[in-house]
């Protein structure tokens, strides 16, 4: 049982009280951090000086994977068996760790560390992968169990590849680029240009790039700007949805932990033409290291003047604050988001209103993603028509593709958009290692869908893939060869969606858990007559009915195999 | 002058005034759409989704509760993927969760014939009965989630904040802070909650004990 000195609690508590309820997730993180997690009496004090309804405070704690209300080692063990990593030996893994510390099957601490099974942590290049307090270690094996335990293992540093790298630019040297750095190759030119115009004309020129976000939903960022600039309301915000958690996707985290500055300067582009004087970076709490590198960033920034009160001598300021997430995919979805910062559970609100006009604190807000506003100095430098000068016409630029799985060279691969699978896969990345064939790929993450060999003339392109019945998503292409059991696949990708539904709409609440009993059927090789249209008649009411995207792609993946392979649900 | 919409409902024109929500359009020509968690008391949210509708030229149903009509809109409010989702909700309901007293469920069921039996090995709510105090008992095998009691115990009514969520997803349960019994937190004992609970996951006490036979206790004699 924790010793409370009230003492150290109030003072602690006393930075957060004057924001109120906005303060709920950090001032729980500062708290757990002082003792190790929880306890009821701490989440009294919590509540009673943020002003927070108790039962609130509590609903809150219990929301997120990050929160403990019930004592844990001192080191949190996190192992990820989610696709690449279950593919390349992460359950062996885990079990190995448990194995060693001699834990049962109820059991999950033993002395100071720990053991939890993480859902995807980013780092699917250096599967299987694992955080071990705030370390990341990757190419984990079983046998060394012992020394993962003490943190002791591969440390992952950035795999960049690519023949076009505009956004990668600075990346691959496995630390942050410094400011120093950054500007001595051009950086915060591109800002400099936009203070010299108008706001409309900064919007104007990236309306003209054709630059589509990059975190799934591919919505056109100069008409997002556009939206938020001509709403009516104030204060206006400028978000960075840096929450990435999309199993196989790690692009954000690669530019977050290696170039936070160009994502600096993409926000402050942003707030200057929306007129925004206030912006939020949401980093999902299990980026230990990208947490470092954009706190460092972001106080380079302000002692240059490049952040807070009369940026580079002009009238333009913005105030820039990181808020940790706490282990939530969830709060990816920008509501769910909002909703977060504003110190409560994670659920996603109805659209419409969009964020534009009624975003965070009902507030007109821009919201992006990493790799978005990443695009943005470029465009604002260079100029639309040179930014259009690669991809093509409907897809303009360079995308990130994350490459990982059954692959000889998994990492971040930058091409420009238009390039066919066949390239990027065999090409780029080597192919299907030690001479074996594919069997499938998965397209877009957890929330996407599967194409096979027949389909690797695809185009890369939003319209190429369209064309193909492939999702993009956040870029995410999954290889999966002959020997991988799709049964096994489709269960971990159950497994993810039933742990991550926040349980708000009926659908999802209820569809995530029956899709994984079936699936868990299914894999034993013990399906029930009629449990194929079970599947169909749950994936397409959660794909129709559902009150947001996580719910309406959960069976995303699912239903397109049980379109390309209906006999593995016999 | 009222601001006067018209849209098409199972092709038929209704004006309504502009506001109005698909759900409130179609009452207002007495075309039916289901509901479950929707209540005249409490803010709709479009958590069920039992509501929802299909309109035209949109990619996902919507929920009619929460979606203003607009002028021009096409509706089906019981198309193929409308009376699927419907149907399948009322299932994995059914699947779930003791719905023996929900009489308004019950209808439900049967008017789209759910099968109740459409999921075996499925994990029920099976969190054991909460009486903590003598106004009222929470049988949580019958909760629902339809959100309604938390809201009335907080913005919608009450502003007491005694109960809320705890956990996530499927494991999602009504709780108090740190589980402490109900006269230990906030709660004022104004009943609110057993009021709009619609399958009597919420009980009065007195109620839960009368159905079981049992009489509260007689007042001993002269007092």
């Amino acid at each position: 049982m924790a010793e409370i000195n009230p003492l150290v609690l109030r003072e602690t508590l006393s930075r957060y009280a004057p924001q109120g309820r906005t303060a709920l997730l950090p001032a729980l993180h500062a708290v757990q951090a002082i003792y190790g997690y929880l306890p009821e009496a701490v989440a009294v004090e919590v509540g009673r000086a943020l002003g927070v309804p108790l039962s609130d405070v509590h609903g809150v704690i219990k929301f997120y994977n990050l929160f403990h209300p019930e004592p844990v080692g001192k080191t949190l063990l996190q192992v990820c068996t989610d696709p690449a990593c279950a593919m390349n030996g992460g359950e062996d893994v885990l079990q190995a760790i448990r194995l060693h510390l001699g834990l049962t099957e109820e059991q999950h601490t033993a002395g100071d560390i720990t053991v939890k099974r993480a859902a995807c942590l980013g780092l699917c290049e250096h599967a299987p992968a694992l955080l071990v307090g705030q370390t990341a270690l990757g190419r984990a094996q079983a046998s060394q169990a012992a020394e993962l335990c003490q943190g002791r293992g591969y440390r992952p540093h950035a795999l960049v590849y690519g023949e076009q790298r505009r956004l990668t630019l600075n990346c691959g040297k496995g630390r942050p680029t410094t400011l120093a750095e950054y500007e001595a190759g051009g950086g915060y030119r591109a800002l400099r240009r936009a203070l010299e115009q108008s706001p409309a004309a900064v919007i104007a020129e990236v309306k003209a790039s054709g630059l589509v976000g990059r975190g799934g939903a591919a919505f056109p960022t100069g008409v997002k700007w556009e939206g938020a600039a001509q709403a009516a309301g104030d204060p206006k915000y400028v978000i960075c949805n840096a929450d990435e958690s999309e199993p196989g996707t790690f692009k954000d985290r690669v530019l977050l932990e290696e170039d936070p500055h160009r994502l600096l300067e993409g926000l402050l582009i942003a707030a200057y033409a929306i007129g925004a004087s206030k912006g939020y970076i949401y980093l999902r709490g299990e980026y230990p290291a990208a947490q470092i590198t954009v706190l460092a960033a972001i106080q380079q920034a302000q002692q240059a003047g490049l952040l807070g009160p009369n940026i580079l001598g002009s009238n333009f300021c913005f105030e820039l604050e990181l808020r940790l997430g706490a282990g939530a995919y969830i709060c990816g979805e920008e509501t769910a988001l909002f909703e977060a910062i504003e110190g409560k559970r994670g659920y996603p609100r109805l659209k419409p209103p969009f964020p534009t006009l009624h975003g965070l604190f009902g507030k007109p807000t821009a919201i992006n993603n990493v790799e978005t506003l990443c695009n943005a100095p470029f465009i604002v430098e260079h100029g639309a028509a040179a930014y259009r000068q690669l991809g093509t016409e409907i897809s303009p630029g360079t995308k990130l593709f994350c490459l990982s799985g059954d692959v000889l060279r998994p990492g971040l691969y930058e091409t420009p958009f238009g390039v066919s699978l066949h390239h990027l896969l065999y090409d780029l990345a080597g192919g299907v290692p030690e001479g074996r064939k594919l069997q499938a790929i998965l397209f877009g993450g957890a929330a996407g869908a599967f194409a096979t060999p027949a389909q690797l003339d695809a185009e890369m392109s939003f319209e190429g893939l369209r064309a193909t019945g492939l999702p993009l998503g956040s870029g995410v292409v999954l290889a999966i060869d002959e020997r991988r059991d799709l049964r096994q696949i489709l269960l971990g990708l159950a497994r993810f969606f039933s742990h991550e539904s926040c349980g708000k709409c009926f659908p999802c609440q209820i569809g995530t858990r029956r899709q994984l009993e079936i699936l868990e059927r299914l894999a034993r090789d013990a399906a029930l007559p009629g449990d194929a249209q079970r599947l169909s008649d749950v994936g397409l009411t959660m794909s129709d009915a559902s009150l947001c995207g996580l719910g309406q792609t959960a069976a995303s993946a699912v239903l397109s195999a049980l379109r390309l392979w209906p006999a593995l649900f016999d | 002058m009222n601001d006067e919409i018209t849209l098409t409902i199972d092709g038929q024109a209704v004006s309504v005034p502009a506001g109005a929500t698909i759900l409130q359009a179609a009452r207002s020509v007495n075309i039916p759409i289901p509901t479950i968690c929707f209540h005249e008391a409490t803010s709709p949210l479009g958590v069920c989704r039992a509501c929802v509708v299909e309109v035209q030229g949109w990619r996902t149903l919507v929920a009619s509760c929460v979606t203003p009509a607009a002028a021009g809109m096409v509706v089906n409010t019981h198309s193929e993927r409308v009376t699927r989702s419907r149907r399948t909700i009322l299932e994995m309901l059914a699947s779930t969760v003791d719905l023996s007293e929900a009489p308004e469920i019950q209808l439900l069921l049967q008017e789209y014939a759910a099968d109740l039996q459409r999921f075996p090995g499925a994990e029920r709510r099976a969190i054991p009965l909460l009486d903590d105090n003598p106004m009222y008992i929470r049988d949580y095998t019958r909760c629902i989630l339809c959100w309604r009691c938390v809201q009335v115990c907080a913005n919608d009514a009450q502003y007491v904040f005694a109960l809320n969520f705890s956990g996530r997803g499927f494991d999602t349960s009504i709780a108090t802070f740190y589980d402490r019994p109900m006269p230990a937190t906030t709660c004022v004992f104004c009943g609110q909650c057993v009021g709009v609970c619609p399958t009597g996951a919420l009980k009065t006490k007195r109620e839960w004990l009368l159905e079981k036979g049992l009489l509260p206790e007689e007042k001993p004699a002269g007092a």
